[in-house]
């Protein structure tokens, strides 16, 4: 114990340390037109973003294009990020996500309807070698927290967030009562979020 | 439809469908606790892609950063400086850049967000758009309902996804239905449009064909109990209704 000598108090933490780009600084950045730091903010976040759109659409190739699509649209409305309404990566993965969403509805608008759930969910081979399970601290973390839902809310939640189904669909994959999917997703979020020690 | 609350979860994880998503938003406009949930909430489903991560092509990075040098970046959100006038509505290219926004001052939020129902038969389209945030063209009257202060709308969904959605302004003393998906009348039909007084049920027009339609109401809004949609023989004015009721969407909710 002795040796440990306690940091000077009013010092500020050394400048050292690898510099993770403050995301939030170089959103503002962006919104302010400088490319170079929309680039940096590109390298650091673009195999999540893409990870998160192969997920959800599966087809590498468009799981590129809704990435590209999101990154314009991250760029264009970077100077809009309000840092005391979440993180900045939240926000981006946020605006992957609807996008990736938006073209699984459209592209599958006309024959989703008369395909049945057995048709649909055939286990897709995935030849993309380009999605991997992460082993980061954080993805573990993550797994770990949602053993802490109900096996309903958990398949509720996936078949939502990474699915891209709405509740109503969610429902009756999991033959769920009429509107209670909806309450399962929130639950279970709810949850994740408190294991999760989320602010936002 | 009895606890708006309770879409929360599935808005912050995309899980509702076009009608459902505006109308949420309109509620989040106006409610600060959904609010602060849906932000947690939507925090919290991001953690669920630091379960994927995926190694982008080299290519993409190129296209990405060649895409955004020829486009601008949209202002802040500056606080509201009450203008003397109403701005008019911005163009629909321009809410679809706002559509996947999160934070925004709830004044302008309201507009895009009522916009979306219309708008989202069309999203999708129009990426490289360059946008024009300030549009001098009037609304139109639909428009206008639509981004009326008192908007109310009332949404309802058919089996297979179709939904028709009224707006009303009592205000303005106009309705507007939008419609999304619907399948086509029977052939030698249309769906004619009736705004309902007590029990009388007064004709309100005809709906053009097509799945995605936006229609004026004629007839007094305002002091309407409901609206319908019937199924007509095409060409004809009918003055009563026929037995083939498709909806019947009541104005007290």
């Amino acid at each position: 114990m002795e040796q440990v000598r306690p940091l000077a108090a009013g010092v500020p933490s050394p400048e050292g340390a690898p510099v993770a780009p403050d995301l939030a600084d170089l959103l503002r950045a962006c919104g302010r037109g400088d490319q170079s730091a929309f680039a940096q903010l590109y390298d650091a976040t673009a195999s999540r973003a893409v990870g998160l759109a192969v997920r959800v659409v599966r087809d590498p190739a468009q799981a590129e294009e809704v990435a590209q699509e999101a990154f314009l649209e991250i760029w264009k409305t970077s100077g809009r990020f309000d840092p005391a309404k979440g993180s900045p990566l939240g926000w981006l993965l946020t605006i992957v996500h609807r996008k990736a969403v938006d073209r699984v509805r459209s592209a599958e608008a006309s024959t989703r309807r008369d395909t049945t759930y057995h048709q649909r969910n055939q286990p897709v081979e995935h030849d993309s070698t380009a999605e991997a399970a992460t082993a980061s601290l954080e993805a573990r973390r993550v797994r770990q927290a949602l053993t802490g839902l109900t096996p309903v809310q958990r398949e509720a939640l996936e078949l939502a967030y990474f699915g891209g189904y709405t509740h109503t669909e969610v429902a009756t994959m999991l033959e769920l009562p009429v509107g209670t999917a909806k309450t399962r997703i929130r639950d279970g979020l709810i949850r994740l979020r408190d294991t999760m020690g989320v602010s936002s | 439809m009895s606890d708006i609350h309770a879409l929360s979860g599935a808005y912050a994880v995309d899980a509702l469908d076009d009608a459902e998503r505006a109308q949420f938003e309109d509620h989040l406009a106006e409610c600060d606790t959904c609010r602060a949930e849906v932000e947690s909430l939507q925090e919290t489903a991001a953690l669920l892609a630091e379960t994927t991560i995926a190694t982008p092509s080299a290519d993409l990075r190129d296209r990405v950063l060649s895409g955004i040098a020829s486009v601008r970046p949209l202002p802040p959100v500056v606080p509201p400086v009450e203008p003397p006038v109403e701005r008019p509505a911005a163009p629909a290219a321009a809410t679809e850049d706002d559509a996947t926004v999160v934070p925004l001052a709830p004044r302008r939020r309201r507009r895009v967000v009522t916009f979306l129902a219309a708008a989202a038969a069309v999203v999708a389209i129009g990426t490289g758009a360059v946008v024009s945030q300030l549009d001098d063209e009037p609304p139109s009257a639909i428009d206008r309902v639509i981004q009326a202060d008192d908007a109310q709308r009332f949404t309802q969904t058919f089996p297979g996804g179709a939904t028709a959605t009224v707006v009303r302004s009592e205000d303005l003393n106009e309705a507007v239905v939008i419609t999304h998906d619907m399948p086509a009348a029977p052939s030698g039909h249309t769906y004619a449009l009736w705004l309902q007084h007590d029990d009388v049920m007064v004709p309100a027009g005809v709906m053009p064909e097509g799945p995605d339609n936006e229609v004026l109401l004629s007839g007094d809004a305002a002091t309407a109990d409901g609206a319908g949609i019937t199924v007509e023989v095409a060409g004809q004015e009918p003055t009563v209704p026929s037995d083939d009721v498709v909806a019947v969407i009541s104005f007290d909710a």
